[in-house]
């Protein structure tokens, strides 16, 4: 075995075309070299051993299988050995002379029966609706899509076909399924109509924009799509993202001539890494909190806007603004988006989002430990807050929160991890030293 | 390479061979030399039957991939083009056979169909003027192919999608048949359970196949008692869930295709002696797993937190073998000692793979939520906390934070269709609010388009509004055992050990099939959906097995639609029960997990355009 290697590795290696190995192990055995090879192909070694031993199978030709295989009742050999007889849809004739085997007068069952055996038949002695209908019936009981694929088209004359075919379900969903594959588009949305699918037509037809690569293009398709008999839940869908192709068309226009002019500072502090053309639409949001975040509220490019128009939700919104900013190291933005005053006038911290995660978006955009530890300090859960707090090093909360939990253990525990001197070992010390607090152990 | 899969109850190399008797006979068929142009898709599941080898026997001097254009100038007699009937391959081939005949035209094209010849293909053949230059046009039928000692797979991913999505059939066509070959090989199995649209169509098929070829009586012993046809939408559930067994995350995490899987390199870079060059190999890591290798087949089926142990003990009984040598002292010791060597290296080397793997995924799933936050695996256990409360019950028939999070933050969208549709089949669909609200985020945030993917999901059942007030998964739940609260991961005495808690309903089935049978659980059956049913088939005079008192039955369980890794580890713990009295084998469409299965049912834009 191992001499047939080189002419392998030759094989492998001359041919110009990417080749492929079934059994990788191959490709990697000439990556190796022969140091490694003799400690670590032992089991490939072995492998390679039962390999031969079912080569030598293959001479041994398959006794015991050959006799099973003639005993079963059909077999693997049986389509073989049957090979010259073939199976051919009316239009696949061969010449006169393979016609001999089918001359008979098979009836519909029969037809079926050897279509299915892959042997020749013909359709055509199949004349009246009323014959062409049997055949298709009995096709759709043999569950055989490809006999079915053939009958149908076989059969369907286009003026029955569309009521025949309704009462016949499983033919017409491989006639459908034929139509998607050859992509007669103008046909299937017909029979679609027909039968009154509306639904999977407009979803069909939908579908097609993928295809339209031209933006604007898109967007009319889009609007031509907004006609169609899509369940009032997805018409509301589409209509939104014709709105957002239309809009980002627009934007993409006004900030491409914005940046070209070099006279937007933001453009030529962060330029624009790729369009915002076909971008989902909370990536789309993101962009105007990164670029157009002050704007009123009358333009296409503004946040507010954008996030009335498509009913974006409260944590979305806040979520793609905090990570918008933070990434453009607004950490003033960022304190806003937090602030909200109530009744007596007081502002305080309040998100829609656990601090937890906010921290997560912060630490993302690689805050400062100051605007960190602000935020994990609002961490409700205590242990949480001690977790994210000693990922941080943000020994002031840390610290504070052994002390409101009056853990007098971990406090101590915690003193032997700060530096000697700083300004939080003295103020450990303090703590410590308080008579005032109860502690708890 | 192929012995392992005659080790097991039912010696699958059979098949196999079967299955490399009729290539040859193929290849014969096309005399001379040759070149094979390969559908790439194909080259995996045909991994599994040959090897380079036998094709250069046969004469195959080349092999390309099938693409545009001309094809790549090669001195053979034959071209063999081996493919899939679809009808854009059929336009590539015919692109290469008309600039083919400009420049030779002494060589001969052949077509091999893999699995069926499909007359639309040979149809559009014909309309490309092409036809007529075939020799040969032939097909392959590889219905079943060993996975396995104990697994066989049709290696045919889009059967769900076809069958509960565009109803088409033809993939349960091909399980019968393939059922009918493997009766032809292995006897005629008496008895058949089902439960299901399609197992009872697959049942039907078989019965009439049989009936039309009554002339010929199948003389062989039966090795299989029973087959059980198990629908992939009686059980929607079981493939969302994470899967915890070994082999069950390596495919979750790496992907098994075809038996093989590629992993990040960075783990197995192997100190070389006497080599300067320290650099990190680049290439991914190709392993094939399978039962060959003794190691893996003693722990894959373990849940991954069984795992270390496990190596660590076959860890020290190697070194202990190892340090035999010190013992060996005469001749013929020493003789024995070495003739024993490769298969300790293989062992060792064996171990430290494993090893490796087994780092890879504890990095992944191993948290500690206090001490080392790392987000890959914060990320898994929030997901598996997440995927558990739903199992359970828990919150259903609300929005979920954690999703709503996740979908804030982008993870993959499969990552959250998984859930969301796992919550959908936990609470027998969501709340319309619900629904709506979930299907605004995911649009909003990956896309509009995404409009047919989640129609398709709904269309397969796996994302719905609720349409009556009745949840009926609580009942099935405590019905069947579905959750468990003390699943032991080490010693496992339940199937729960594979999803750490979860039985899947799919095993649940077969365990009460053999007992007490499915006549104790008829009101859950009733909730599922598709007919259950029962038939036999008969065997001639002679061929009934006289059982001996304590010899386990087999059945034959046949997913439709795909069967994920932890169904089959949970499959092999009730074979290996001491007092089960049962060993399975396993049958499916497809390997599954939630990934790839969702995959499938996805309308991605890239394949939109050619």
């Amino acid at each position: 075995m191992m001499k047939s290697k080189p002419d392998e590795e030759d094989y492998w290696n001359s041919s110009k075309f990417k080749a492929f190995t079934f059994d990788d192990e191959d490709d990697e055995f000439s990556r190796l070299k022969e140091s490694k090879q003799a400690v670590n192909s032992i089991r490939r070694l072995v492998e390679e051993d039962d390999d031969e031993d079912d080569v030598e199978k293959v001479s041994w030709s398959g006794e015991p299988v050959g006799r099973k295989t003639k005993t079963g009742s059909f077999q693997f050999s049986d389509s073989l050995s049957d090979s010259s007889v073939r199976l051919y849809a009316p239009e696949l004739r061969k010449p006169k002379s393979e016609y001999k085997d089918y001359v008979s007068d098979w009836s519909p069952e029969e037809t079926v029966h050897r279509m299915q055996q892959g042997k020749a038949v013909s359709l055509e002695k199949f004349r009246s609706l009323q014959d062409k209908l049997l055949l298709l019936d009995f096709s759709i009981s043999a569950h055989d899509g490809n006999v079915i694929t053939a009958v149908t088209l076989f059969t369907i004359t286009f003026t029955v076909l569309f009521r025949e075919l309704e009462s016949r379900q499983t033919a017409l969903r491989h006639f459908i399924h034929y139509l998607t594959e050859t992509r007669d588009q103008r046909l299937l949305l017909e029979l679609l109509r027909a039968l009154g699918r509306t639904e999977d037509i407009a979803l069909l037809q939908y579908k097609e924009h993928l295809s339209i690569a031209d933006e604007n293009k898109r967007r009319d398709f889009l609007k031509s799509c907004l006609s169609l008999p899509f369940s009032p839940e997805d018409s509301a869908h589409v209509q939104d993202h014709y709105t957002l192709l239309e809009r980002q068309i627009i934007i993409e226009a006004t900030d491409r001539q914005a940046e070209r002019g070099g006279k937007v500072e933001i453009f030529q502090k962060f330029p624009r890494r790729a369009s915002i053309l076909n971008m989902p639409l909370i990536t789309t949001l993101y962009y105007c909190c990164f670029y157009h975040y002050t704007e009123s509220e009358g333009t296409y490019s503004s946040p507010l806007n954008v996030r009335q128009t498509f009913r974006i939700s409260e944590k979305q919104f806040f979520v793609t603004a905090l990570a918008a900013r933070a990434k453009l190291k607004a950490w003033v933005d960022v304190d806003a988006l937090f602030t909200s005053r109530n009744w007596l006038g007081f502002t305080r911290k309040k998100s829609p989002l656990g601090f937890h995660r906010v921290v997560d978006i912060l630490q993302k955009n690689s805050a400062p430990t100051q605007v960190l530890q602000e935020y994990v300090g609002l961490v409700d859960d205590a242990e949480l807050r001690i977790s994210l707090a000693q990922k941080h090093k943000c020994h002031d909360i840390i610290i504070n929160t052994y002390r409101d939990l009056k853990d007098r253990q971990q406090l101590l525990g915690y003193r032997g991890k700060v530096e000697r001197g700083s300004v939080e070992e003295r103020k450990i010390n303090e703590l410590l030293d308080n008579p005032q607090i109860r502690w708890k152990n | 390479m192929a012995a392992h899969l005659s080790y097991g109850r039912v010696n699958l190399n059979i098949l196999r061979e079967a299955a490399r008797k009729e290539l040859r006979e193929f290849l014969d068929k096309c005399s001379g030399s040759k070149a094979i142009v390969w559908d790439e898709y194909l080259t995996g599941p045909f991994g599994l039957i040959a090897q380079y080898s036998l094709l250069k026997e046969h004469e195959v001097e080349k092999m390309f991939t099938l693409k545009s254009g001309r094809l790549p100038s090669a001195d053979v007699k034959n071209i063999i083009f081996f493919v899939r009937p679809r009808l854009e391959l059929m336009d590539i081939i015919a692109e290469n056979v008309f600039s083919e005949d400009k420049l030779h035209s002494s060589r001969e094209f052949h077509i091999l169909f893999v699995p069926r010849r499909s007359m639309l293909c040979e149809q559009r053949l014909k309309e490309q003027g092409v036809l007529g230059s075939f020799i040969n046009i032939d097909e392959y039928i590889l219905d079943l192919i060993p996975y396995d000692g104990d697994l066989l797979s049709m290696e045919y991913e889009s059967a769900f999608r076809e069958c509960y999505l565009e109803n088409d059939q033809t993939s349960l066509y091909h399980t019968a048949k393939g059922l009918m070959t493997l009766q032809a090989l292995y006897g005629t199995i008496p008895q058949i359970y089902g439960k299901g649209e399609c197992a009872r169509h697959v049942a039907n098929m078989m019965l009439r196949m049989k009936r039309e070829f009554a002339g010929s009586q199948n003389q062989i012993l039966p090795v299989f008692d029973t087959l059980l046809l198990l629908d992939r939408n009686v059980d929607l559930l079981t493939p969302l869930a994470t899967q915890l067994t070994y082999e069950g995350l390596i495919d979750e995490i790496y992907g098994i295709n075809n038996g093989y899987v590629k992993l990040p390199p960075e783990k197995f870079a192997q100190k070389k002696q006497g080599e300067a060059s320290k650099d990190l190999p680049t290439e991914p890591k190709k392993l094939q797993l399978n039962s060959a290798e003794e190691l893996y087949a003693e722990i894959r089926d373990k849940n991954f937190n069984a795992v270390g142990a496990a190596l660590s003990k076959k860890a020290k009984i190697i070194s202990a073998a190892f340090e035999e040598r010190h013992n060996a002292k005469t001749v013929g010791e020493i003789k024995q000692f070495v003739s024993q060597l490769p298969h300790m290296q293989a062992a060792r080397s064996s171990l430290a793979n494993h090893t490796s793997i087994a780092e890879l995924i504890k990095d992944i799933t191993s948290t500690n939520l206090y001490l080392s936050l790392v987000s890959a695996s914060e990320a898994f256990f929030d997901n598996l906390t997440v995927e558990q409360e739903f199992m359970t019950g828990v919150d259903t028939d609300k929005v979920n934070t954690y999703i709503e999070d996740c979908i804030a933050q982008k993870d993959p969208l499969i990552k959250i269709l998984r859930l969301v549709c796992m919550q959908s089949v936990c609470n027998n669909g969501l709340k319309q609010k619900v629904f709506d609200y979930y299907k605004r985020e995911i649009l909003q945030t990956y896309g509009y388009e995404h409009i047919l993917t989640l129609n398709n999901l709904e269309k397969g059942g796996l994302l719905k509004p609720q349409t009556s007030s009745r949840n009926n998964y609580p009942t099935i739940r405590k019905t069947l055992k579905l959750w468990m609260e003390d699943a032991n991961e080490q010693n496992p005495n339940d199937i729960s050990y594979v999803y750490s808690g979860y039985a899947p309903l799919s095993i649940r089935l077969t365990q009460v099939l053999a007992r007490p049978g499915w006549r104790s659980i008829e009101e859950v059956l009733k909730m599922l959906p598709g007919p259950h049913f029962e038939e036999r088939q008969q065997l001639p005079a002679g061929l009934h097995k006289k059982r001996q008192q304590g010899e386990n039955r087999t059945t034959l369980v046949f997913f439709l639609g795909g069967v994920t890794y932890a169904e089959i580890a949970a499959l092999r713990f009730l074979s290996q029960m001491e007092d089960s009295g049962m060993e399975y084998i396993i049958a499916t469409t497809k390997l599954i997990n939630g990934t790839t299965w969702i995959k499938s049912l996805m309308d991605r834009p890239e394949c939109q355009t050619p």
